[in-house]
């Protein structure tokens, strides 16, 4: 039995291809699996390690040091609340605070109904936005006690908060491991190819053929 | 194309659909399609310029081009402000393939202006990868983009597959014989990853540690040991108005040293916070902190207390600096670094212990723990800061922090032997006994701030402010 879906199957070969070695794939098929199954699993892991040649160890070691990847069931949302110092300076810290009320769970867990993990996070690139706080890697700019509630309110009423101030609206906010929902693919009659390292023997064909003329600008 | 219509809602300039940035007056080198509300299109991105640096570059020698680059004097805009130009002239001869690398990792505390250019302007960026890889005979480009920035992600993925169908990617390129291929690849959440050698690591599959130097460039041994040139986001933003308008037009913005212009995001207590494109070295910390076309001055009137001003890991800036311009040369030489663009304002109601602890406990986070000064080093930091915070702070703890800080970044700041004065002297850059330079930016909060406000971390010594003890008598293994 194998952990990925058909589709994803297709998809993590697809991925595999874009790389001169395979290894270098372990990070997005990570995310994949997490897409999958809403978090790491073990047989995702052992899979992966199949797809391209490392060890499930070695999955795990390379997985383990990133902060996005989950190996025990996360809630159907992740809140990632800012607290590092331009969120801190506009109260990123009692935000937090109010999300830790609002739904009794501390940082770190997940509620009982299993629909958030609150997690107090590091800078995520929205400092002259501060405070902030994302869904599931949405993001709500200048958020404040009143833009959480409502956004929670809307996620167990099964509306999308997207509306409410995060970018990339298409009306739905998928559950957690789901990152991009558009995918790069690369059509074969425009690829120009991987180029691994071993293809040691020469310069590329444009650094030969390419124009003699100095430029055109200064013609 | 018409001039997008700005729509001002709040007076303030910001631009709804672009959170963040604002359009002010002055030239727009790299945001000039972030108004446009579908930017981010290659339908708009084509009406509005996308790919002409490209074809100009294309018509010119690979040669040329680099040249044309380090006329410009393109100064890196990831944090270290190398030249690129330079940069990319480390590449050995003859060796090959080479490939390029995009920083796309940005997670510095404060900076906010690679997820714009990303999430408003692909086409901008993917322009700028193929000059480089046109230029430097680069075979294969990976674009590294931060795990938690999903919207770059999709924005990116929808411009190169747009791209590539129309001619501008893969087999080919705009039927001449350069052909290279972009690979979007995502990084998963350690701030780590942003140094050029553990991005690399993480490219080939591995936790995101940095390399042993030397080599101090990947361009010598880099991506699965070959050649690599690792850009940041911005860096690469700007060849295409380069190529297009040519290096002197661009040296015509800025200042002889720092040509060009800059996103700068301005955070904290001020009037207008925003994502602001700034003439390098012409334009001063008090204008853009202060001035009307900028950020406006401090929130609700307060006073200024000290800015960060160039991301979390460098050394804070107080009244007396205001008057610098944002010049890289400028700003090092008065014991700090422009950085990558962030500016962090804190006005006279800040707790500076706490903001203190904050920045310290980033970096005690994300160490990654490959060398012990670090690894033991800024979590002790975080310890002794926290305990100061809590009202259990002891006397000796402020000659302990400095201590810990001489054993990660050496300097001649504890007191006890060398005075007060000691703190005046601290090096920069800094001195470092680890691979990379984030355990020594985990001390720059430290010095900054005992430097100029040694008496509240005294008082909240000596007054024991803070969670009080408890001294209740436990029952039944609870305290009462």
């Amino acid at each position: 039995m194998s952990f990925f879906t058909e589709a994803n199957a297709r998809t993590a070969a697809e991925v595999i291809a874009r790389y001169p070695r395979p290894r270098s794939a372990v990070i997005p098929l990570l995310h994949l699996a997490q897409e999958q199954e809403g978090w790491v699993t073990r047989d995702a892991m052992v899979e992966i390690a199949e797809l391209t040649g490392a060890t499930p160890a070695e999955v795990l070691g390379t997985g383990s040091f990133y902060e996005m990847f989950r190996f025990h069931p996360v809630g159907r949302y992740v809140v990632n609340v800012c607290t590092n110092i331009s969120c801190q300076l506009l109260g990123g810290e009692e935000l937090l605070h109010h999300v830790e009320e609002s739904l009794e769970v501390h940082a770190g867990g997940t509620t009982a109904d299993g629909m958030f993990t609150v997690e107090e996070v590091e800078c995520v690139a929205a400092c002259t936005e501060a405070p902030c706080f994302t869904v599931n890697y949405r993001y709500f700019h200048r958020a404040d006690p009143d833009t959480f509630d409502a956004v929670v309110d809307d996620l167990r009423a099964g509306r999308s908060p997207l509306a409410r101030g995060a970018q990339g609206d298409d009306g739905n906010l998928p559950a957690h491991g789901t990152l991009g929902r558009l995918r790069q693919h690369i059509p074969d009659d425009r690829r120009a190819g991987v180029v691994p390292p071993e293809q040691a023997d020469q310069e590329p064909v444009w650094l030969r053929t390419a124009p003699s003329t100095t430029s055109a600008a200064d013609a | 194309m018409p001039e997008p219509t700005i729509v001002h809602p709040d007076g303030m300039g910001y631009i709804p659909h672009a959170a963040g940035f604002v359009a002010n007056e002055g030239p727009k080198l790299v945001s000039g399609r972030f108004p446009y509300e579908d930017s981010y299109t290659l339908e708009c991105a084509l009406a509005t310029g996308a790919y002409t640096g490209l074809r100009a570059a294309l018509g010119r020698t690979p040669a040329d081009v680099h040249t044309e680059v380090r006329d410009a004097t393109l100064l890196g805009r990831g944090g270290a402000g190398f030249p690129a130009g330079v940069k990319w002239g480390f590449c050995p001869e003859d060796v090959w393939p080479r490939y390029l690398v995009v920083n796309g990792d940005e997670s510095e505390p404060g900076t906010y202006k690679d997820r714009l250019l990303m999430e408003r302007d692909p086409h901008q960026l993917i322009e700028g990868c193929l000059i480089a890889c046109y230029a430097l005979g680069l075979s294969q480009c990976f674009l590294y983009v931060r795990g938690e920035m999903a919207l770059a992600q999709e924005r990116l993925a929808v411009a190169l597959n747009d791209a590539y169908e129309a001619g501008y990617v893969g087999r080919n390129i705009c039927d001449t014989d350069f052909s290279v291929d972009i690979t979007l690849h995502w990084g998963a959440g350690a701030y780590i990853v942003g140094e050029e050698t553990a991005l690399i690591e993480s490219l080939e599959g591995n936790r995101g540690m940095p390399r042993l130097k030397p080599p101090y460039f990947p361009a010598a041994i880099g991506l699965y040991g070959r050649p690599t040139i690792v850009n940041n986001v911005e860096t690469l933003a700007n060849l295409p108005w380069i190529l297009e308008h040519g290096a002197i037009a661009y040296r015509g913005y800025g200042s002889e040293a720092s040509p060009g212009t800059r996103l700068f995001a301005v955070s904290g207590h001020v009037v207008r916070p925003g994502v602001y494109e700034v003439e390098q070295g012409v334009t001063t910390y008090r204008d853009l902190i202060y001035g009307p076309n900028f950020c406006r001055g401090i929130r609700e009137g307060n006073e200024l207390k000290a800015f960060i001003p160039g991301g979390a890991s460098a050394p804070w800036f107080f009244e007396e600096q205001l008057d610098l311009s944002l010049e890289a040369r400028d700003i090092g030489a008065a014991g700090s670094m422009l950085g990558s663009g962030a500016i962090v304002v804190m006005d006279h109601t800040t707790d500076v212990v706490k903001a203190c602890l904050r920045i310290v406990r980033f970096f005690a986070r994300e160490s990654c723990g490959k060398c012990s000064p670090c690894r033991e080093g800024t979590s002790w930091e975080e310890k002794i800061l926290e305990r100061i915070l809590d009202g259990h702070g002891r006397p000796s703890d402020l000659d302990l922090l400095l201590d810990i800080g001489d054993n990660i970044s050496p300097g001649p700041y504890p007191v006890a032997a060398h005075g007060a004065a000691g703190l005046d002297a601290v090096p920069f850059p800094p001195l470092q006994t680890t691979i990379c330079p984030l355990g020594p930016s985990s001390v720059a909060p430290i010095t900054s701030a005992l430097r100029r406000f040694r008496s509240e971390f005294e008082a909240r010594i000596t007054r024991h402010e803070g969670i009080p003890v408890r001294s209740a008598p436990v029952v039944d293994g609870d305290p009462a």
